[in-house]
């Protein structure tokens, strides 16, 4: 049977070191967002 | 460009696309051909699906905005991480549980077989199209400034990326932009370490960045609330996730990318690769242009960057005067120059009073330098008003010419060139596929073979092929073709991803509902598009709202049909 018919493919972990759960990539990834929108936010101030 | 230039051009694009045939050869089957092995890990997935959104434009156009504009370009993909987050989590598990090879496959599925039929023909009369941008965009800033003929040009891309789309499928391209993208950063990095080392030596980086700031070239988050504002956080947050929903989530040439994967696991992890990735690359591309703009405050800089065309005028008959807005921006410039020395002066004594007064000279002698360009360009189209006067696309370009070293030359053409081929080969991948699948099986003939499916998908991607390189060779008929083909899109994305969300989330409506309110959508949007002057990007809005909203009002009035035995949440 291939994943594409696996009833629990969707279920899969991860499999990242550190991250248990899919939502904990998810919240990651809007985490980075973040740092990376407050780090824009502040590079004209931090270059002049 | 020099012979080692081309040595490496031609054998950088020619290598990875044998090796991508080679790699791909013996697919025998249709599964193999339009989803290949399935064994593509999340980092070729993720690497494919950025090589498919990144074309030859985002390398030549991008660094122009960074130039001219700054940094605030960014902002337009400040959507695309939570519309990864909603594809992965959502639509990936759907596609990937009900079996499908192309999104349009989903809708037959989920609705019937008039809904899918609709969902593929929007998508291949939109990507149809949009495939013969994709290689005309490239070509014609590449032969007008090397010289080379247009139409070899065309011809050239486009036949490369035919024999081993067609001759490999999905996996030739999968494997293909791995390396594409290879060249693409190797190349990128390039450029960018030389431009900072062709600096002068007193400038050192943190200066440039603080002079790209003095410009407010810098700026990269605006939080107005102005809607006049073209780029802020909310359009390009509320706005962006709307239109990568509809991009990446139902336009066959990503689905196509993900669906390839060993498993939902390795398919999201490509995606959130992607997600994370993003932003960040395209922060590092305008950056290079704001880059530019600091090395050009240096070096001395053309009036006009298309010089191909400015030469042009200027050795036609009565154009020679256009030579004194060359002599007056040069002049200019000096003077800007010499503002820039004393402002870096006061800057390294830490006069922080002098280093705004100077910051301040340096600015009104930057509106005086680009007072003269304004008005060499009117002097452009006073000459002939068909000239484009939007020379940023070019700024790139000329500084890969005049600046870097016999070699590095060809591996930024090839940076180029390979940009062109990866989202063309994907392009061109997912319409072969799509005719195949949701054209010939599904309606011409539902009783064909395995092989004859094949063979069909070949001629297919091949055929697609040959229609963009047309529709390339006779692009130069339209006018403004780039925003032709932008707005083409938008009149038809809102109503594909109105069917999707329907699909995905209105359990209730079926398939005559959500046909109807697709229908009756779409020529809202056309006849909305035909009396109204409205900017283009609303019309996604319109198409999949009146969608969404007309399948739900038209499915109430329609007596509830027997539950279909497909469940949008088939797990």
């Amino acid at each position: 049977m291939t994943d594409s018919m696996s009833p629990n493919a969707s279920d899969e972990k991860p499999g990242v070191p550190g991250f248990p759960s899919w939502p904990a990539v998810y919240l990651f990834v809007v985490g980075v967002f973040v740092l990376i929108v407050a780090f824009l936010s502040i590079l004209p101030l931090i270059a002049r | 460009m020099r012979p080692l230039d081309y040595l490496v051009l031609v054998a950088s694009m020619l290598g990875i696309a044998a090796y991508g045939v080679w790699r791909s050869r013996n697919r025998a089957t249709l599964e193999g051909y339009v989803s290949g092995q399935k064994d593509v890990g999340w980092g070729t997935i993720g690497l494919s699906v950025m090589a498919t959104q990144a074309s030859a434009v985002t390398f030549l156009s991008t660094p122009g905005q960074g130039f001219e504009s700054g940094m605030g370009f960014v902002q337009n993909y400040f959507g695309l991480p939570f519309a990864l987050i909603i594809v992965a989590a959502i639509f990936l598990p759907l596609y990937r549980s009900s079996g499908v090879f192309t999104a349009y496959e989903y809708l037959g599925k989920r609705f019937d077989g008039k809904t899918r039929l609709l969902g593929a023909s929007l998508f291949l009369l939109q990507r149809g199209f949009a495939s013969g941008i994709t290689i005309y965009a490239p070509a014609i800033v590449l032969s007008t400034v090397m010289g080379w003929d247009l139409d070899l040009t065309i011809l050239g891309t486009g036949i490369l990326t035919i024999i081993y789309t067609a001759v490999g499928g999905n996996d030739a391209v999968n494997i293909t932009q791995k390396y594409q993208m290879a060249v693409i950063f190797v190349g990128m990095v390039t450029a960018f370490v030389i431009l900072f080392l062709k600096l002068p030596a007193e400038v050192s980086a943190g200066d440039a960045l603080a002079l790209a700031a003095g410009f407010d070239k810098l700026n990269a988050v605006v939080y107005s609330t102005d809607i006049n504002q073209r780029y802020t956080i909310w359009s390009g947050v509320f706005g962006g996730i709307f239109l990568s929903l509809s991009y990446f989530g139902t336009d066959q040439s990503q689905v196509q990318r993900y669906l390839s994967g060993t498993s939902v696991r390795e398919s999201r992890l490509g995606l959130m690769f992607n997600a994370v990735m993003k932003i960040p690359m395209q922060f590092f591309i305008l950056l290079l242009g704001v880059m530019l703009f600091v090395f050009y405050q240096f070096a001395p800089a053309p009036v006009f960057f298309d010089h191909s065309t400015w030469e042009r005028h200027v050795n036609a008959e009565g154009g020679a005067y256009l030579r004194t807005y060359e002599a007056a921006y040069a002049e200019k410039m000096d003077a800007k120059r010499a503002a820039i020395r004393s402002w870096l002066d006061a800057r390294s004594r830490n006069d922080a009073a002098a280093t705004e007064r100077k910051l301040n000279d340096i600015r009104t002698a930057h509106a005086a330098a680009q007072n003269v360009r304004a008005e060499a360009k009117a002097a452009l189209v006073q000459r002939d008003p068909a000239v484009k006067t939007k020379d940023s696309d070019y700024v790139f370009i000329t500084f890969i010419l005049e600046q870097l070293p016999v070699g590095l030359v060809g591996l930024l053409i090839a940076v180029i060139f390979a940009a062109a081929l990866s989202s063309l080969s994907a392009e061109m991948s997912a319409l072969g596929t799509t005719t195949s699948i949701d054209i010939y099986h599904h309606v011409i003939n539902p009783k064909s073979s395995d092989q004859q499916s094949l063979l069909v998908s070949k001629i297919a991607t091949a055929g697609w092929g040959v229609v963009g390189i047309l529709f390339a060779l006779f692009a130069n008929v339209v006018e403004n073709l780039v925003e032709a083909i932008n707005i083409l899109g938008s009149l038809f994305y809102g109503t594909i991803l109105g069917l999707f969300l329907v699909a995905f989330f209105l359990r209730g409506v079926r398939g005559n509902a959500v046909f109807w309110g697709a229908v009756i959508a779409q020529a809202g949007v056309l006849i909305c598009y035909a009396n109204l002057s409205i900017g283009y990007l609303w019309y996604n809005l319109i198409g999949c709202g009146g969608c969404v909203l007309l399948s739900v009002i038209i499915q109430s009035f329609i007596r509830p049909s027997k539950p279909t035995r497909f469940s949008p949440t088939t797990s």
